[in-house]
C-alpha cells in the first residue's frame, strides 16, 4: 500500500536508469536529507562531534572498503594505514598550499592514497583470499612505520603527532582547527560524504562496478568473458583507496583534530571491516548501516549502563563494550550472514506486499 | 655506490667480523621463530580439522596466560592453576563450538574469518574485565622453569649468551610439535582428526563427529596457546599487547602453508631468523624499526613467486 513500484511506468530508458526508481524511494531520500540537515540546529555539539561527524567520516570509509572487499572480492586489512596515508598527504598539502581551500585539498589528498593504494593492489594479480590479505597487512604495518619514521610527513614536529592548522574558507568560515565549530564540520563532511556517495553509487551501477562485480564471482570466468584482471583489480584498488585517503583527511581534519600514527593502527583496520560485513557485503546503504552500528554500539552502551543504574568505573563500561560488540558479531553473522543490509531488503519486501501476505 | 656498499657488502663484513654477535643474533631470531611457529601451529590444527582461519589463536595466548597468572594471584598454586587454566581452555572450546562453529557451519569462508574476529573482541573485553588491562609477570619460576643463563666462549673471547628459559622454549616446543605429531599418527583420536581435514563429508559418512572433532581442535589449539603463553610471558610480559606481535604467524604461515605442521615450524624459524638478522644488520639503513613489516614483505615477496607455501598443497581452479 504504502511501498509499491506497481503503476509508475517509465517511458523513457534514462527514467527507467535513474538511481532511485521507484517514487517512495526518493521520498525517502529526500526525507533522510532533510533530516541531516536539521539535525545540527537540533542537536547538541556533543552528538555533531562524537556521534554524526564520525559516523559519516567512517561510513565513507567503509563505503571504501565494500568497494574493495563487498564489490570486487578482495580482502584487505590495511584500510587504516590507507585512511593514513590521505590524512599525512592533506596534511603535507596544506602546508605546502595554505591558501587553498581545505575541502579541495582533502579531495585531492585522496589521490596520493590511490597511488599507495594501487601499489600495494600489485599482488592481488597473483594472490587472493586470505594470503592477499596478509599482504594488505604488510602495507598496515609498513605505512604505520613511515608515519613514524619519516619525520617530513608530520613537519619535524618533536611530538611525532600532527596538529591541524586553523583553514578558513568560502568566505571567512573557519573550517579547520580548534576554533572551527561543531556544525560547520558537520556540514562540511555531510557535503563531501554525500557527494563521494553519489558518484560512487554510480561507478558501482555502471561498467566499472559489473567488471568488478564479475571478477568477484568468478575470477576465471570474468577474464575468459572478456575483462581485464589487470585493470578491473587496481581500479578497485584505486577507487577504495582513494575514498578510504579522503575519509582519513577528514577523520584527522574535520574530527580528530590532532592524530598520532597510532590513530591509523591495525584496530582502525578492524573496526571498518567489522562495519562492512555486519552492515552487508556489496551495499553502499549497508556501509551506512555498519558504521552506526559499530560507532554507536560502544556509546550507547556506556551511556545506557549507567542509566540503568549499573554503577561501573569508565574502564569496565569500555571492557563490558568490546565484549558486547564482539559477541554481537558473531551473534549477527549467526542470525544474518549478509548483514543489516540484507535485513533492510527483506523489511522491504515485507512492506511491499503489506497488508496482504502475498503480493 | 656507498649505498650499494652499505647494503651488499658492509652487513656482510659485519657479520664475519663479530661471529660471536652474529651467532647471539642468529640465536634470538631462532627463539623468536620457535614462538612464531607455536603460534602459527594452533592456526594449522583448526585450519586443518575445519578450514577456519582461527585469527583469535592470538588473543588465545594471551588469555591463557592471563588465566593461569591471575588465578595464582588468587592464591592457587602454580600447578593447580596450570591445572585449572586447562581446563578454563577446554570450556573455550567447548563453547566456541557450540556457539560459534556449530550455527556456522557451511558458512563462507570470510564469515568464519570474521567470527574468529568477533571472538578475539570478545576474549579482550573479558579478559580486560576479569584480569584487567595491566601487563602480568608470568609466573615462571614458580612453574619450576630454569632462569639464568649460560655463557660460551667462541673465537678469540667472543661470549654467546643463552637464556635457559629460551632452550627450555625450544625443548618444550620440540616436545609438543612430537606429541601432536604421536596424537596424529598413532591414536584413534588423531585418525579421526586426519580423516576430516581430507573431507568433511566423507569422515561424516564413515562415522565420525565433526562436533566432537572441531571441540577437541580447538582444545588442542586453546593448549599450544597456554604453552605459547607461557614460554612468550616468560620472555617478556604477559599483556595485550602479544595480541599484534601475534598477527606475525601470519606471514609464517603463508611461507609455511596453511595446512602443514612443518610448514609452520620450517616458516616460523626462517621468519624469526630473517627478520632479526634484518633489523640489526639492514635496520640501521632506514632508521631502524623494521622489524614491525620486514615478516610480511618476505612472505609477500615468497608469494609472487610461490603463491602455495613451502609445504601447501598446490592450488588448483576450475571454472
Amino acid at each position: 500500500m504504502l511501498y509499491r513500484e506497481s503503476g509508475q511506468y517509465k517511458t523513457s530508458y534514462i527514467s527507467d536508469q535513474s538511481i532511485f526508481p521507484i517514487r517512495e524511494d526518493r521520498i525517502g531520500i529526500a526525507i533522510i536529507g532533510l533530516i541531516a540537515l536539521a539535525i545540527p540546529f537540533v542537536a547538541s555539539d556533543f552528538f555533531l562531534n562524537a556521534i554524526m561527524t564520525p559516523f559519516l567520516i567512517l561510513a565513507l570509509a567503509a563505503i571504501g572498503l565494500n568497494i574493495l572487499t563487498g564489490y570486487a572480492g578482495q580482502l584487505s586489512l590495511g584500510t587504516g594505514a590507507f585512511m593514513g596515508v590521505g590524512a599525512y598527504s592533506c596534511y603535507k598539502l596544506t602546508t605546502i598550499f595554505p591558501d587553498v581551500n581545505i575541502i579541495i585539498l582533502v579531495l585531492l589528498s585522496g589521490i596520493f592514497s590511490a597511488g599507495i593504494g594501487v601499489i600495494f593492489g600489485l599482488p592481488s594479480l597473483r594472490i587472493k583470499g586470505l594470503y592477499l590479505a596478509v599482504t594488505t597487512l604488510a602495507a598496515q604495518f609498513f605505512l604505520e612505520w613511515c608515519f613514524i619514521r619519516i619525520p617530513w610527513l608530520y613537519n619535524y614536529n618533536s611530538s611525532g603527532a600532527i596538529e591541524v592548522p586553523e583553514r578558513r574558507g568560502f568566505g571567512d568560515i573557519i573550517l579547520t582547527g580548534p576554533s572551527a565549530s561543531a556544525m560547520t564540520q558537520y556540514f562540511a563532511v555531510l557535503g563531501i560524504v554525500v557527494v563521494v556517495t553519489l558518484a560512487v553509487k554510480n561507478i558501482v551501477r555502471g561498467r566499472i562496478g559489473r567488471q568488478w562485480m564479475m571478477i568477484r564471482d568468478m575470477d576465471i570466468a570474468a577474464e575468459l568473458m572478456g575483462v581485464r584482471p589487470l585493470t578491473a583489480k587496481l581500479s578497485a584498488f584505486a577507487v577504495s583507496s582513494y575514498l578510504c585517503g579522503v575519509a582519513g583527511a577528514m577523520f584527522i581534519f574535520f574530527y580528530l583534530g590532532a592524530a598520532e600514527p597510532s590513530a591509523f593502527s591495525i584496530t582502525l583496520s578492524f573496526q571498518i571491516l567489522f562495519m562492512v560485513i555486519l552492515g552487508g557485503l556489496g551495499s553502499l546503504v549497508g556501509s551506512y548501516f555498519g558504521a552506526a552500528f559499530i560507532w554507536g554500539l560502544p556509546i550507547m552502551l556506556r551511556a545506557v549502563l549507567p542509566a540503568m543504574g549499573i554503577d561501573i568505573g569508565a574502564e569496565t563500561v569500555f571492557h563490558i563494550a568490546t565484549m558486547v560488540v564482539g559477541a554481537l558479531i558473531i551473534f549477527f553473522l549467526i542470525v544474518e550472514p549478509h548483514g543489516l543490509a540484507r535485513l533492510w531488503s527483506l523489511g522491504k519486501e515485507k512492506l511491499r506486499v503489506w497488508p496482504f501476505p502475498y503480493g | 655506490m656507498d649505498i650499494l656498499y652499505s647494503i651488499l657488502v658492509d652487513p656482510f663484513v659485519q657479520m664475519i667480523d663479530l661471529p660471536d654477535f652474529f651467532l647471539q643474533v642468529l640465536w634470538e631470531g631462532f627463539v623468536a621463530g620457535v614462538l612464531y611457529a607455536l603460534i602459527a601451529l594452533g592456526f594449522v590444527l583448526i585450519f586443518k580439522a575445519s578450514g577456519v582461519f582461527n585469527f583469535a589463536q592470538g588473543i588465545m595466548v594471551v588469555f591463557a596466560g592471563l588465566t593461569l597468572v591471575g588465578l595464582h594471584e588468587k592464591g592457587v598454586p602454580a600447578y593447580l592453576a596450570l591445572i585449572l587454566t586447562i581446563g578454563v581452555m577446554g570450556l573455550l572450546a567447548l563453547a566456541v563450538e557450540r556457539f560459534v562453529m556449530r550455527p556456522l557451519v557451511n558458512q563462507p569462508d570470510i564469515i568464519l574469518l570474521m567470527s574468529t574476529i568477533g571472538l578475539t573482541y570478545f576474549l579482550i573485553g573479558f579478559g580486560e574485565f576479569i584480569f584487567g588491562g595491566e601487563p602480568k609477570q608470568m609466573i615462571a619460576s614458580e612453574l619450576g622453569l630454569p632462569t639464568g643463563s649460560t655463557a660460551f666462549e667462541i673465537g678469540d673471547g667472543g661470549l654467546l649468551i643463552l637464556q635457559h628459559i629460551d632452550i627450555a622454549a625450544a625443548v618444550i616446543a620440540l616436545i609438543m610439535v612430537g606429541c601432536l605429531a604421536v596424537f596424529f599418527n598413532k591414536t584413534r583420536i588423531g585418525r579421526a582428526l586426519r580423516a576430516v581435514a581430507d573431507d568433511h563429508q566423507a569422515a561424516l559418512s564413515v562415522g565420525i563427529s565433526l562436533n566432537q572433532i572441531w571441540a577437541i581442535v580447538w582444545f588442542a589449539a586453546g593448549i599450544v596457546a597456554l604453552t605459547t603463553g607461557i614460554m612468550w610471558g616468560a620472555r617478556s610480559d604477559v599483556s595485550f599487547a602479544l595480541e599484534i606481535i601475534a598477527l606475525k604467524a601470519l606471514p609464517v604461515l603463508i611461507l609455511g602453508g596453511f595446512t602443514s605442521i612443518p610448514g609452520a615450524i620450517v616458516g616460523g624459524l626462517i621468519i624469526g631468523i630473517g627478520e632479526k638478522i634484518g633489523e640489526i644488520y639492514w635496520g640501521p639503513l632506514v632508521g631502524g624499526g623494521i622489524e614491525s613489516w620486514l615478516a610480511y614483505m618476505i612472505a609477500l615477496i615468497f608469494l609472487l613467486f610461490r603463491p602455495q607455501g613451502l609445504f601447501g598443497e598446490r592450488i588448483i581452479e576450475r571454472v
